[in-house]
């Protein structure tokens, strides 16, 4: 499929990444030319294959429900941009 | 004596013996870093007080007798281990700043053996990279010819062990990371098997491929720090609990009537006459040590640069959403509110090549090419595993190069991804396929640059290959360093 600018936009929104029209434009074209590349993957008939999510097989990985120290909210904060009491402050979410 | 040029066996037995002092060999290790890293960048950050309070303790250590395998022994991180109190950046601008609140599994069993950390090593920005050149604190030169790459993304790691400013060091392999820049800067580079080293405090960036191994100036120190860093840890559960091996004690038992594959997929157009030349050599050089060399076949190695490029990204989009401005980190906010501190934060905070990355991963999750893309690479994955399956059913280990063309040129493919990523082709299928893999010097160029070849060994067989590589490394003698 072709990449168009519009796509590399929606991408970068679901990405929360902010791209000014340069980056657009170069990521257009590099989008498009890696995800031509990797079409090469419809030359296999893949439909009776399972899929490989882990190489090791996985299977849940079950421990003792043991309590055990964790970080302190003092630990826990200490490279946070900003902070107040316990807690991590943000930008105002609700109005 | 030039002792930083030394291996860590010999420099254990110097210490032991107590010919020199664990504060005299990190003092000359710290000198030659400072002498030397101007010119090849291989350090984000040196931590010369700490590295001399560790050599203090380690001395105390030795002389009550109760000295282990690394103790005093100077060592470097790559910069995606995090360490207690000093400052991990991944080499991203997101992280400047960022000072962990704890060490990362491994980092601490080299700890309580009272190795010696002279400091953090550069490498490709959040490990996506196969040039050490997308890195926030510039690029890693080869010690080898400094116009030239390190490879990536331990470029770092690969540069500081070939240059003599680390005893060994560190990294972490995704798609080849430790291997492919091993190779270019003439050391040799381990990448243990899926689930054998514990990625508890190692900065994610493709959970299912990502794995920490050792990069050394000789095998058998390979083999000494994959036993230190070795074994299941209840904080990773993708470790894996089987027993660790003896690795050293089996280095020596040769590989008489051992099966080594030599898959004719991986002689692709392209490829460096000289890197054929030395490969073809050290095949003929296990024929005469007494192995078997079969020709064998790995028929989907075509598919694994695309399969590669569509399950990492879209692991590394999931991966690389913390990364939000709120808990550790940069934050940009211009006053917008949360979602555009989000966009602007990540925006000045990622460099090209991992928003590249989110991006094309984002895209293969994204809903409508989810099963187009991330499915059908999650089904050629299979088909890449069975592959090697399938060759491991009639060989012990495959051997082939490491990358097409030794180390090239500063800024030679950075205006093409797609051509940088195929620079991995080599090293790529083993990560999809969850074995293990060593990278060791082979062999130069016609312009001197050292070429490395790869032994493949079956899931869970280090043993295997480090042996082949140590018969081989004897019967080569080839172990020199970069003209620095």
């Amino acid at each position: 499929m072709k990449i168009t600018p519009e796509t590399v936009s929606h991408v970068a929104d679901l990405a929360r990444l902010s791209l000014d029209q340069e980056e657009v434009e170069s990521l257009t074209a590099e989008m498009d030319l890696i995800l031509a590349y990797v079409e090469k993957l419809n030359e296999l008939d893949t439909d009776a294959i399972t899929p490989t999510a882990h190489a090791v097989p996985l299977e849940n990985a079950f421990r003792c429900d043991q309590p055990s120290p964790s970080f302190s909210a003092e630990k826990a904060l200490s490279n946070a941009p900003d902070s107040n009491e316990d807690c991590f402050r943000v930008p105002r979410v609700i109005e | 004596m030039e002792t930083t040029g030394l291996t860590i066996h010999e420099m254990r037995d110097l210490l032991d013996t107590g010919k020199i002092s664990a504060a005299e060999l990190t003092g000359s290790f710290l000198r030659r870093i400072h002498e030397l890293d101007t010119r090849i960048n291989a350090f984000i950050r040196v931590t010369k007080e700490q590295a001399e309070e560790a050599a203090r303790r380690a001395d105390r250590r030795i002389r009550e007798g109760n000295s282990t395998l690394l103790t005093g022994i100077p060592l470097a991180l790559k910069d995606i281990f995090v360490t207690e109190g000093i400052e991990t950046t991944c080499a991203s601008n997101i992280l400047k700043g960022f000072v962990p609140p704890y060490d990362g599994t491994v980092v601490r069993r080299l700890r309580e053996q009272d190795a010696v950390f002279l400091g953090k090593l550069n490498m490709d920005e959040f490990a996506m990279g196969s040039s050490n050149e997308n890195s926030a604190f510039g690029p890693v030169r080869n010690p080898w010819d400094e116009t030239r790459v390190s490879g990536g993304s331990s470029g770092g790691s690969a540069a500081a062990v070939a240059a003599c400013m680390a005893a060994g060091s560190l990294g972490t392999d995704t798609g080849g990371s430790i291997r492919q820049p091993a190779s270019h800067c003439g050391v040799v580079g381990l990448k243990p098997t899926y689930g054998r080293v514990s990625r508890y405090g190692v900065i994610a960036y493709a959970s299912s491929l990502d794995q920490v191994g050792p990069l050394a100036r000789d095998v058998e120190d390979c083999s000494l720090l994959l036993q230190a860093v070795a074994g299941y840890d209840p904080h990773d559960s993708t470790s894996v609990s089987l027993p660790v091996p003896d690795y050293r004690g089996s280095l020596k038992n040769g590989v008489k009537g051992m099966r080594i594959g030599c898959p004719k997929e991986y002689f692709i157009d392209g490829l460096d006459a000289d890197v054929i030349a030395s490969i073809r050599t050290a095949l003929d050089r296990y024929r005469h040590l007494g192995a078997e060399i079969v020709d064998i076949t790995l028929p989907h190695t075509d598919y694994a640069v695309a399969c590669y490029y569509v399950i990492a990204t879209a692991e590394a989009s999931s991966n690389l959403a913390r990364y939000d401005g709120i808990r550790f980190g940069q934050r940009i906010d211009d006053g917008g509110g949360l979602i555009e501190m989000y966009r602007n934060t990540r925006a000045r905070g990622f460099g090209a090549e991992v928003k590249r990355r989110i991006m094309l991963g984002t895209f293969a999750l994204s809903s409508g090419y989810y099963d187009a893309y991330y499915l059908k690479a999650q089904k050629i994955r299979t088909l890449i595993r069975e592959d090697f399956a399938a060759a491991f059913d009639q060989v012990d280990a495959v051997l082939t190069p490491v990358a097409p063309t030794p180390a090239f040129l500063l800024g030679e493919k950075m205006d093409d991804p797609l051509q940088m990523y195929l620079s991995d082709i080599f090293t790529i299928p083993v990560n999809l396929a969850g074995t293990c893999a060593i990278s060791l010097p082979c062999g130069f160029s016609a312009e001197g640059l050292p070429i490395g070849m790869q032994l493949i060994g079956k899931p869970f067989a280090e043993e295997t290959i480090l042996r082949a590589a140590w018969a081989f490394e004897q019967e080569a003698g080839i172990r020199k360093g970069p003209p620095l």
